[in-house]
């Protein structure tokens, strides 16, 4: 017997010109907050944008965006909820806020039935908010999605980076693309450069930091708010300097 | 309806495989639809015959619905699914993805989440004939 879903992969992101995933090696780093922010940007600059939540256990993009608790349509597949100009899909979609405990081999089936069957349309992007490490999600997503471009995330912290290390690794080795490194959460006080050092050191470009935002949470749900914050701004010169030139 | 979303995936690994057998035309195809999923094997069967290539026009479309079983990975109780015993909300999140199953049952001796899905998930491509 033969599992279907794969094949039709390709032709479901067929009209998807790129496809960024951002992702870490450790949890906590902010992943989610930069996947949200990132998209809201590029649909702030005009572009036609996807958000996917592959967090399927821990997902907590819908709380930054405050998505409204529906039920996505079905034509053809299942079309994408529009969440704040976004075009955006979920686990919490199928399990509300309960909880979801999944195995790694039940990951990867809710993971291909969502690229099988859902309908994203036209995209200029599809941002991708991971669940952190190098496990299930990160080896189908490389599997089945060759051409996902990678924007690691990390924080000051030498042991996130640790982590990002091995995924970095992991990413060279499979000849994945990476757009860079954002290292998140700073503190105003830390004037010291390691995780750019270090980052140059395993020659993964540095696309510079954003700094602690104590609003971070207070913006949840406001999209001007979002975008102001500390995440907001420096993104937004990411996206101008780092992601737009390669359209 | 997610049907042809699947029905899509179904013809496309369908026509893969017929060109590897290099098979001029499929004469049937056979599809095994897992209860847990509970997909609708008449919706399923027009949009195939909606959206099938020539390289089909003239195959049998064969659809068996194969029983969920599901075993407990803590004490191990193997029981059948029986979708009647869910709300229509938590039959259609397990229709749309079949692992939010995880999320609503639980196992009858233990009450654990932490079950296998043994057999009967979602929809397989049995098996296809045509000729060379």
């Amino acid at each position: 017997m033969i599992d279907p879903r794969v094949n039709v992969i390709d032709s479901r992101l067929a009209n998807v010109k790129r496809i960024i995933v951002v992702s870490s090696g450790k949890g906590g780093v902010g992943k989610s907050m930069v996947a949200t922010t990132l998209a809201l940007i590029l649909k702030d600059e005009g572009y036609k944008v996807g958000l996917f939540d592959l967090d399927f256990t821990s997902p907590s993009t819908h709380v930054i965006l405050n998505a409204p608790v529906t039920v996505p349509q079905e034509d053809k597949g299942i079309v994408p909820v529009s969440v704040k100009g976004l075009k955006y899909m979920s686990m919490v979609y199928f399990v509300g806020e309960n909880p979801a405990p999944l195995r790694g081999v039940d990951v990867s089936n809710a993971l291909i039935e969502l690229l099988a069957v859902t309908q994203w349309g036209e995209l200029d992007f599809l941002i991708i908010d991971m669940p952190p490490g190098i496990g299930d999600v990160i080896l189908d997503l490389l599997r089945l999605i060759k051409r996902a471009e990678f924007l690691i995330v990390t924080t000051s912290s030498l042991l996130a980076f640790e982590t990002v290390k091995k995924q970095v690794a992991l990413l060279c080795e499979l000849k994945a693309s990476i757009i860079g490194l954002v290292e998140n959460m700073k503190q105003a006080s830390n004037i010291n450069n390691s995780i750019e050092i270090e980052a140059r050191n395993v020659g993964l470009r540095f696309l510079g930091e954003i700094v602690f935002d104590s609003t971070v949470e207070t913006s949840f749900g406001d999209e001007v708010k979002l975008l102001g914050t500390s995440v907001g701004r420096m993104l937004k010169r990411v996206v101008e300097k780092d992601l737009l030139v390669k359209s | 309806m997610h049907e042809w979303a699947l029905a899509e995936a179904i013809l496309t690994t369908a026509a893969q495989i017929a060109e590897k057998e290099r098979l001029k035309e499929v004469t049937e195809v056979t599809i095994r639809i897992g209860e847990l999923q509970d997909v609708e094997p008449e919706i399923l069967k027009f949009a195939l015959g909606e959206i099938k290539s020539d390289l089909f026009k003239n195959a049998k479309f064969r659809l068996l619905k194969a029983k969920t079983e599901l075993k407990c990975r803590v004490c191990g109780t193997i029981w059948r699914f029986k979708r009647e015993s869910l709300d229509a909300a938590t039959a259609e999140a397990i229709h749309f993805v079949p692992e939010a199953a995880h999320t609503f049952v639980k196992c009858p001796k233990c009450g654990s989440p932490d079950f296998e899905i043994a057999s009967g998930r979602g929809v397989w491509l049995d098996s296809i004939q045509g000729v060379k």
